[in-house]
């Protein structure tokens, strides 16, 4: 094992993130609690960036822990599995936290309160197996990223052909100031992290791991350097970043780790990087080393709506007012319920949405704590949201563009690199809410660029009937030709028989009217 | 349980617009204060006329235009204008002269452009060159710091000088002097010397006497900006660095015939300038790279007008120059998007 197992120096710096007071000691001040079995799980079809699923069972089925729910052919999908024992009551469509706050297809499971498993075989020596079959098994397991993204896991753990991966970061640096799931899971199970970081490695053939941590997580760090010795899991180094939003963000931490930039519109993987959350490290050692697909997340539930805020695990499909319950209630202020952080959340009109996979915090807010939003005021053009502005945007300019309608220079002033991380709308002092004229303008862009397609499949659609009939008519006139030839080039005595048919043909006709007249 | 929604980001930082304006007004105080104890009443009477006149004024041109009134001067950025102008004019200007610029500053200058946010010129230097160029005579007359005439008006007196014109017995003279800066140029046209001239008593240890202080607290106000991260550093610093150094430039060439560098930055409204009104936001550019440009163009070009040009202080001229050329330092300044690669 190298000497320096930590590295705080000579790291690297991304433009503007702002610094937020520390938010953290409330909610890690209790372990990390197991919420008990609910008496309803409702599992939405599609947790994850990709195609949905489709439900393998039916109404009626009796299903054990970990049993397959709902799955899809596509490479980029996650299936769903049964996260305790019970019995399938419904498929149908049921509200899920989503920020349209639309109703979306759904299992429910009535659960027994047994938490039966069905049959499992562990891996336990993962490093004599074929890494295209762990990928599978880990993609069979319904990990996606547990970041936030909630992105198939197993497809960033294949590299693709041609890309060598020579770094992988783990992100052990929370996404958002309220959240700290991530660093209570390190305190609680880093070695079982760090088997994940070693089956990630594998897979992706790599030597060198770097852990992204933040500076305000000394409880998590040490955590971790007691697990690498306990280990002996060689070539990780735990790297100190300093707390800044949006470090936990995956292009801001690779620049601040490596001082290398994810190319526009590329992947990290092209720079020979691949990025994964604790939280999915944690859940891919468990799928392989115990054979448990995801089936529950540990989720930071806080706010001062909240009573007792605290990190939580629970299955997917648990109702959050059963997770509100548990930590104690609500107070009697709070006003807005939000999944995610303040910065990057979105806020939800019931709290009888399910857990889902992407779900990292639960946060209660208060009037004084999510202020509502001001009246916006003309743009003074002071150049502070280009200050915070961690993708080096030109906020100011996005905004101007999105208003007037101009989406084309929208997107040449890189709108589509926005991260939507909030910190240009936090600082301007206009009030003006920048981002979601970001969200309308990208959702502008992307409807015209359907339309777009629909009309040049309709066109292509169009100019290959005209081809086709082009075609026909030419097919005609070339049998009518023919014909002609042919008339012209026989004898005389064909043409008599030819109007002897005809004459025949005609008879025959009026013969049949005749009979059918009569009868 | 129901809850209410809205869009991310669900927090705001306490740095709005209204407390913005408001953080520049108190930061101008310690300021302020220097040049009513130095100039007396007049700065005060000067403050309350311009701000009365730009808040009806800017109520007025609002009801013209069919805009919301209160919620308007609620953001106080006329305040800030206001102010800033009161403070930049001679302290027994006439009520109608400061009441012509603000008025200017406030209808022309800002809200026939649109209001707050869509004029391309800083409102108060605007309002400042518009009665330069008009009253010459007026806005030179400047009256000399107590501690040198040993007058001190009364507050009656100023008023009565303000409002009415009426001298106090002894006349004009004793109480008006010319600035520092005004006097380095007439003084070098009469082919003196800097170390002469400065012999004068209007002279204080780096720039005038009572400019200098009031110099010192726009520096200390102008810290605090910059502390409370309402303006950022990058304005101001360009400003007097830039300034420094072609002043040093040629003080080191000549030092006969050219001030100090630390006389350029303490005397006249360099601190003030480089502070408070290059860093207004809707006349200055918005990146980080592009301020700096700005601002060294404001330092070299007031450094140039106060030199060679036709006027003592060149503050205002060189803000409104730079105001022009801000949106195509703009242009050229834009940031490299993260992922871009670097050529
Ligand atoms: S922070 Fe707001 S007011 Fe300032 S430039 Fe950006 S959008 Fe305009
Ligand atoms: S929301 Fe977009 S534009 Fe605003 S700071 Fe974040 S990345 Fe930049």
């Amino acid at each position: 094992m190298s000497k320096q197992l930590t590295i705080n120096r000579g790291l690297h710096r991304f433009n503007g993130g702002i610094h937020f007071a520390d938010e953290h000691a409330e909610s890690t001040r209790h372990v990390i609690a197991s919420l008990p079995i609910p008496d309803k799980l409702i599992l939405p079809l599609k947790q994850h960036i990709g195609e949905t699923c489709k439900p393998v069972v039916s109404v009626g089925d009796q299903v054990l822990k970990g049993q397959l729910l709902a799955e899809s052919e596509n490479y980029i999908s996650a299936p769903i599995h049964a996260p305790t024992s019970g019995i399938i009551i419904a498929i149908a469509d049921h509200e899920v936290p989503h920020p349209s706050g639309l109703t979306a297809p759904c299992i429910v499971i009535k659960t027994d309160g047994e938490d039966r498993w069905c049959e499992r075989e562990p891996i336990p020596d993962y490093r004599s197996m074929d890494r295209s079959h762990l990928r599978n098994l880990i993609r069979n397991a319904g990990i996606v990223g547990l970041g936030g993204a909630a992105f198939p896991s197993s497809v960033k753990l294949n590299p693709g052909p041609g890309r060598t991966i020579n770094t992988l970061i783990v992100n052990a640096a929370e996404c958002e100031p309220y959240i700290n799931c991530d660093d209570m899971l390190i305190r609680e199970r880093a070695v079982e992290i760090l088997h994940g970081v070693d089956i990630a490695r594998y897979c992706l053939k790599v030597k060198q791991c770097k852990i992204g941590i933040e500076d305000n997580m000394p409880d998590a760090h040490a955590a971790l350097q007691k697990a690498i010795k306990e280990t002996g899991i060689e070539d990780i180094k735990l790297v100190v970043v300093p707390t800044r939003y949006p470090t936990g963000g995956e292009k801001q931490l690779i620049k601040v780790i490596t001082g290398l930039e994810v190319p526009k519109d590329g992947l990290p993987a092209d720079i020979g990087i691949v990025c994964h959350n604790v939280g999915t490290l944690y859940a891919i050692a468990r799928a392989i080393l115990h054979n448990e697909p995801l089936l529950s997340r540990v989720v930071t539930v806080t706010g001062k709506g909240i009573k007792q805020p605290r990190n939580v695990e629970a299955f997917f499909g648990t109702p959050l007012s059963e997770l509100a319950k548990f930590c104690g209630g609500y107070t009697h202020d709070v006003s807005r319920l939000l999944m995610g952080g303040h910065m990057m959340g979105f806020a939800l009109h019931s709290d009888e949405l399910p857990l889902v996979k992407a779900a990292n915090c639960l946060l209660a807010g208060t009037p004084d704590e999510l202020p509502e939003p001001g009246k916006p005021k003309p743009c003074i053009r002071c150049g502070m949201c280009e200050q915070v502005c961690p993708a080096n945007l030109l906020p100011q300019q996005l905004y101007w563009y999105a208003k007037a309608k101009e989406f084309d220079k929208t997107e040449e002033f890189n709108l589509f690199d926005c991260i939507e991380c909030g910190c240009c709308a936090y600082v301007c002092p206009s009030e003006i809410p920048l981002v979601q004229y970001y969200r309308y303008a990208k959702a502008e862009i992307a409807t015209k660029v359907r339309k777009r397609e629909k009309s040049d499949i309709a066109r292509q659609r169009f100019e290959f009937r005209k081809v086709r009939l082009e075609r026909e008519q030419q097919e005609k006139a070339e049998q009518m030709q023919k014909r002609k030839e042919a008339l012209r080039g026989s004898d005389d005595n064909s043409k008599q028989a030819a109007i002897q048919a005809a004459l025949e043909r005609v008879k025959a006709k009026k013969e049949e009217r005749a009979k059918t007249q009569t009868e | 349980m129901r809850f209410n929604t809205a869009t991310s980001p669900h927090d705001h930082s306490q740095n709005k617009l209204d407390r913005l304006m408001l953080h520049v007004v108190l930061a101008l105080l310690p300021g302020t204060a220097a040049l009513y104890w130095y100039f007396g009443w007049g700065v005060l009477i000067n403050i309350v006329i311009a701000v009365a006149v730009a808040w009806i004024s800017e109520a007025f041109i609002l009801l013209i235009r069919q805009r919301p009134v209160f919620t308007t001067l609620k953001d106080n950025s006329a305040l800030v204008t206001a102010w800033l102008l009161a403070i930049a004019l001679p302290p027994l200007a006439p009520w109608w002269l400061t009441a012509l610029g603000v008025s200017f500053a406030i209808v022309f200058a800002k809200q026939l452009y649109g209001g707050l946010g869509y004029n391309p010129f800083n409102p108060a230097m605007i309002g400042y060159v518009v009665l330069l160029i008009s009253f010459p005579l007026e806005m030179t007359q400047w009256l000399a710091p107590v501690s040198v005439s040993g007058e001190s008006l009364s507050l009656q007196q100023t008023m009565q000088i303000i409002f009415f014109h009426q001298l106090p017995v002894d006349g004009w003279d004793a109480l008006s002097g010319a600035t520092p800066l005004d006097k380095i140029k007439t003084e070098l046209a009469l082919l003196k010397t800097i170390p002469e001239i400065k012999t004068d008593p209007l002279f204080g240890y780096l720039g005038g006497r009572g400019w200098e202080w009031a110099g010192f607290c726009y520096l200390l106000g102008g810290l605090y900006l910059i502390y409370k991260k309402i303006i950022s550093w990058h304005t101001p610093v360009a400003v007097l660095s830039s300034m420094l150094f072609i002043a040093f430039v040629f003080y080191l060439f000549d030092s006969e015939h050219y001030a100090s560098p630390l006389f350029h930055i303490f005397a006249g409204g360099a601190l003030l300038g480089a502070f408070f009104i290059a860093t207004d936001p809707v006349s200055s550019c918005t990146s980080s790279r592009g301020k700096l440009f700005y601002g060294a163009g404001i330092g070299v070009l007031t450094y140039v007008i106060r030199t060679w040009g036709g006027y003592p202080d060149g503050i205002a001229f060189a803000v409104l120059l730079m105001n022009m050329s801000a949106p195509f330092i703009d242009y050229y300044t834009k940031p490299r998007v993260y992922g871009l690669s670097k050529q």
